[in-house]
């Protein structure tokens, strides 16, 4: 965000969207990992977590709360974090959305999987996904994070099962690795 | 998840500028504002609310805009808590920076917005103490006109506010003043918790006034009036100091300010003996920051 913006005009050229313009009836398109995607007959109240899961296929994103505790469901939207539980599915028209089938499609985080999964980092798995999201997104800003910083960035993703020890040993191997092969 | 009603209309405006949000929201009376969805989309999702057509705020750019003036610092609605945490606006209201940084997750702090925070009016917003403190402003825009309002004229009771149900919250304009601010926030950990119990505390050099709010501890946030008036008699402005026996006074007077309830979160007592603490020693880092 940029400060000192100065004063805003309330009308003028900028404003061509003056009209009222309510979209869609019954159905919408979404941009999911790098395709457009139909959502069909959808109820205006779903969130982007359901329409991911239950209307794409797209079972990565987890569903455990429902009420942007537990991370699980961390999805990118316009390349930012976010829970997917939080965002209406409708809210994200135009926007990009990328989740873990995205990234594991891409190799991006492939790394980042490889490290957790030999660290013991994943148990029952199911915090993993929303893991693997927020590492990466961790690690591409951040890529010397240091212990509190990694703490503070994975706070919002809860795990029943590993303690959390070898989530960050994970997290501590891949910026190893990684900045030895920048050496 | 709520229920589902298949080929029910999807009613929702994504308007880029705040005209075209307002002019979406009069087209549609019964429409809902949404901003980061923090609290909107989980009260959909436990059904407590069911919104017929929404207004997106995302998108409208002069919501996200924040201005730092030598006065004063205007604040868009949509501002994020990631926005508030760092820059020129951290730079300026560190205490709001502070209370930025405690809110939810990273995840929810990329989202959340500080109109949102206002709109709902929760008890435990954790923006609201240090815009009391500051007699912060708030700029709606309605269908029919502009106005603004205090923040404690906006934030009316728990979850209730002054605004008209179509009304939009453009910015909070909050003033600079020469001097240290704390916030500080109890709970039972330090990610990921609603507060117990919060505190503002914000000296005024220039006027040689102490400035504080509690949240959490009343149905809105508490001012307390005699604790600021007796100590800023109380302290030396001129060494920048106070006596322990006045920095325990004000924690004391703080705490009597708030009328506290027992909850899933707290008890009333532990909120009250919370204020009293947190009071004190927001005010100790606050001369400790000028020293
Ligand atoms: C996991 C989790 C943790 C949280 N932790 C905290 C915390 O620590 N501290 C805290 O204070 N809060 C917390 N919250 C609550 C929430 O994140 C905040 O209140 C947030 O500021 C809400 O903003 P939003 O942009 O998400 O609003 P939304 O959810 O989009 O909207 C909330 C309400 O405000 C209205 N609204 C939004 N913007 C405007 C506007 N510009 N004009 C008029 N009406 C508007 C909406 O119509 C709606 O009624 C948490 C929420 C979650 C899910
Ligand atoms: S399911 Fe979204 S945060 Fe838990
Ligand atoms: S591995 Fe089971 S919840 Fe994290």
């Amino acid at each position: 965000m940029t400060s000192r913006e100065t004063a805003r005009s309330r009308s003028g050229p900028e404003d061509a969207s003056h009209a009222p313009g309510y979209e869609v009836a019954g159905g919408y398109e979404l941009h999911v990992n790098g395709t457009t995607r139909t959502v069909e007959e959808a109820w205006l109240g779903e969130s982007l977590l359901y329409v991911l899961r239950e209307r794409l296929g797209l079972s990565g994103a987890k569903n455990a709360c429902e009420q942007g505790e537990c991370g699980s469901c961390s999805v990118l939207l316009d390349d930012v974090v976010v829970c997917a539980c939080c965002v209406l599915a409708v809210d994200a028209i135009g926007s990009h959305i990328e989740t873990i089938e995205g990234l594991t499609r891409r190799e991006a985080a492939a790394d980042v999987q490889a490290a957790l999964l030999s660290a013991g980092g994943v148990q029952c798995g199911f915090c993993t996904p929303g893991f693997v999201v927020a590492v990466y997104d961790l690690l591409r800003r951040r890529p010397d994070a240091g212990e509190l910083e990694v703490r503070e960035a994975l706070s919002g993703n809860l795990c029943r099962c590993t303690g959390y020890g070898r989530i960050l040993e994970a997290v501590r191997m891949v910026q190893e690795e990684r900045s030895r092969v920048a050496l | 998840m709520g229920e589902v009603e298949p080929g029910a209309d999807v009613r929702v405006a994504l308007p880029r500028t705040v005209n075209g949000a307002v002019d979406a929201m009069t087209a549609t009376p019964d429409a809902q504002y949404l901003a980061g969805g923090t609290d909107f989309c989980v009260e959909v999702n436990f059904g407590l609310r069911r919104p017929p057509a929404v207004v997106c705020l995302r998108r409208v750019a002069e919501l996200r805009r924040a201005e730092v003036t030598p006065t004063e610092v205007v604040i868009g609605a949509g501002t994020t808590y990631a926005d508030m945490g760092t820059g020129s606006l951290a730079d300026a209201l560190p205490a709001l920076a502070a209370a930025a940084r405690t809110v939810g997750s990273p995840q929810i702090r990329n989202a959340g917005t500080i109109g949102g925070n206002v709109a709902t009016a929760s008890p435990a917003g954790d923006t609201l103490p240090l815009l009391t403190a500051l007699d912060a402003r708030v700029r709606v825009l309605g269908p029919g006109a502009e106005r603004e309002m205090g923040i404690d004229e906006l934030v009316t009771g728990v979850k209730r506010t002054a605004l008209e149900p179509q009304e939009l919250v453009i910015s909070i304009r909050v003033p600079r003043l020469d001097g240290p601010q704390q916030f500080l926030k109890v709970g039972t950990r330090n990610a990921m918790v609603i507060a117990i119990a919060s505190a503002a505390v914000v000296l005024d050099l220039e006027a040689r006034r102490v400035r504080a709010a509690f949240g959490s501890v009343g149905p809105v946030p508490v001012r307390p009036r005699q604790a600021e008036d007796e100590l800023s008699d109380a302290i030396d402005w001129g060494r920048l100091s106070a006596s322990e026996a006045a920095i325990e006074r004000f924690g004391e007077l703080a705490a009597q300010a708030c009328s506290p309830i027992t909850d899933h979160r707290s008890t009333a007592a532990y909120r009250r003996r919370a204020v009293e603490v947190v009071a004190a020693r927001g005010l100790r880092r606050c001369l400790r920051d000028v020293a």
